[in-house]
């Protein structure tokens, strides 16, 4: 089946963030292909590569970036979400005149338009939130 | 001229339903909420909001929001129209339960009981709840 996965809230605060990998993983696992994953309201959040959690703790994250390394993942950050939060990439630094961006590897920032593509193409858009 | 929708891919027509569960303040929820619905007309599938729980305050007359220093976005509700958005409906339960009737809202909707509701939502293809 062709998923996309809606992550709306992010990382440690909210148990949605931890869900939506181990979902991702698992359905990566039993051979679904997952057309994109989308990160709305503070779901954002999981594409910060600044973040510094306990070494003892699960570094969320990273994992999404291993993950979309391993089986070349489509990570997409709203942007107008991003902007609210102060995710930022290269571009989006210069053309907001920031001194820096940080946004992790393996994803990418576009715009909303991404999420209805998702639910148009995909078989299902499952949603991580509350 | 090129209008920027027409950059977005091809796709089948779907039937995407919004549903509107959050008071408009407090949380991000009901602003970002509404930014996917006016991005997502633009990609001209078929629309359906639905506003239950507190959602229904979203819609409320006479919000001011001065004293809270956040924007009133209770007026774009009223533009939805102008792009096609335009089956709007409201729970019952929610309405009555908070005291309110058609005549307290914004916008002109349809009131439909918990199992009309149930029913629209059943013959949906995407459900995205915020």
């Amino acid at each position: 089946m062709k998923l996309s996965i809606l992550v709306n809230e992010g990382p440690y605060q909210h148990q949605a963030a931890d869900t939506a990998i181990q979902f991702t993983k698992a359905a990566v696992a039993r051979g679904h292909e997952i057309f994109r994953v989308f990160f709305y309201h503070d779901g954002v959040n999981n594409g910060t590569r600044f973040a510094v959690p306990p070494q003892d703790d699960r570094n969320i994250t990273a994992q999404w970036t291993a993950l979309a390394e391993e089986h070349n993942l489509d990570l997409v950050l709203c942007i107008a979400a991003a902007q609210r939060r102060g995710i930022l990439d290269e571009n989006e630094a210069k053309r907001q005149g920031k001194d820096g961006n940080n946004i992790a590897p393996g994803f990418r920032i576009s715009g909303l338009g991404q999420l209805i593509e998702a639910g148009i193409q995909s078989d299902r858009l499952v949603i991580f939130g509350d | 001229m090129a209008e920027p929708w027409e950059d977005e891919p091809e796709g089948p027509v779907r039937k995407f339903m919004y549903v509107n569960r959050r008071a408009p303040y407090g949380t991000i929820y009901a602003l970002e909420s509404l930014e996917v619905v006016l991005i997502a007309a633009a990609f001209e599938q078929d629309v359906t909001l639905v506003f239950m729980d507190d959602g229904v305050f979203q819609i409320k007359k006479g919000q001011s929001t001065e004293a809270i220093g956040v924007k009133n976005f209770s007026p774009t509700y009223r533009a939805l129209e102008g792009y096609d958005v335009e089956k709007l409906y409201v729970s019952r339960e929610s309405l009555e339960s908070r005291g309110l009737t058609t005549d307290d809202l914004v916008v002109p909707v349809q009131v439909l009981d918990k199992d009309q509701l149930a029913a629209l939502m059943e013959e949906q293809e995407v459900i995205l709840s915020f």
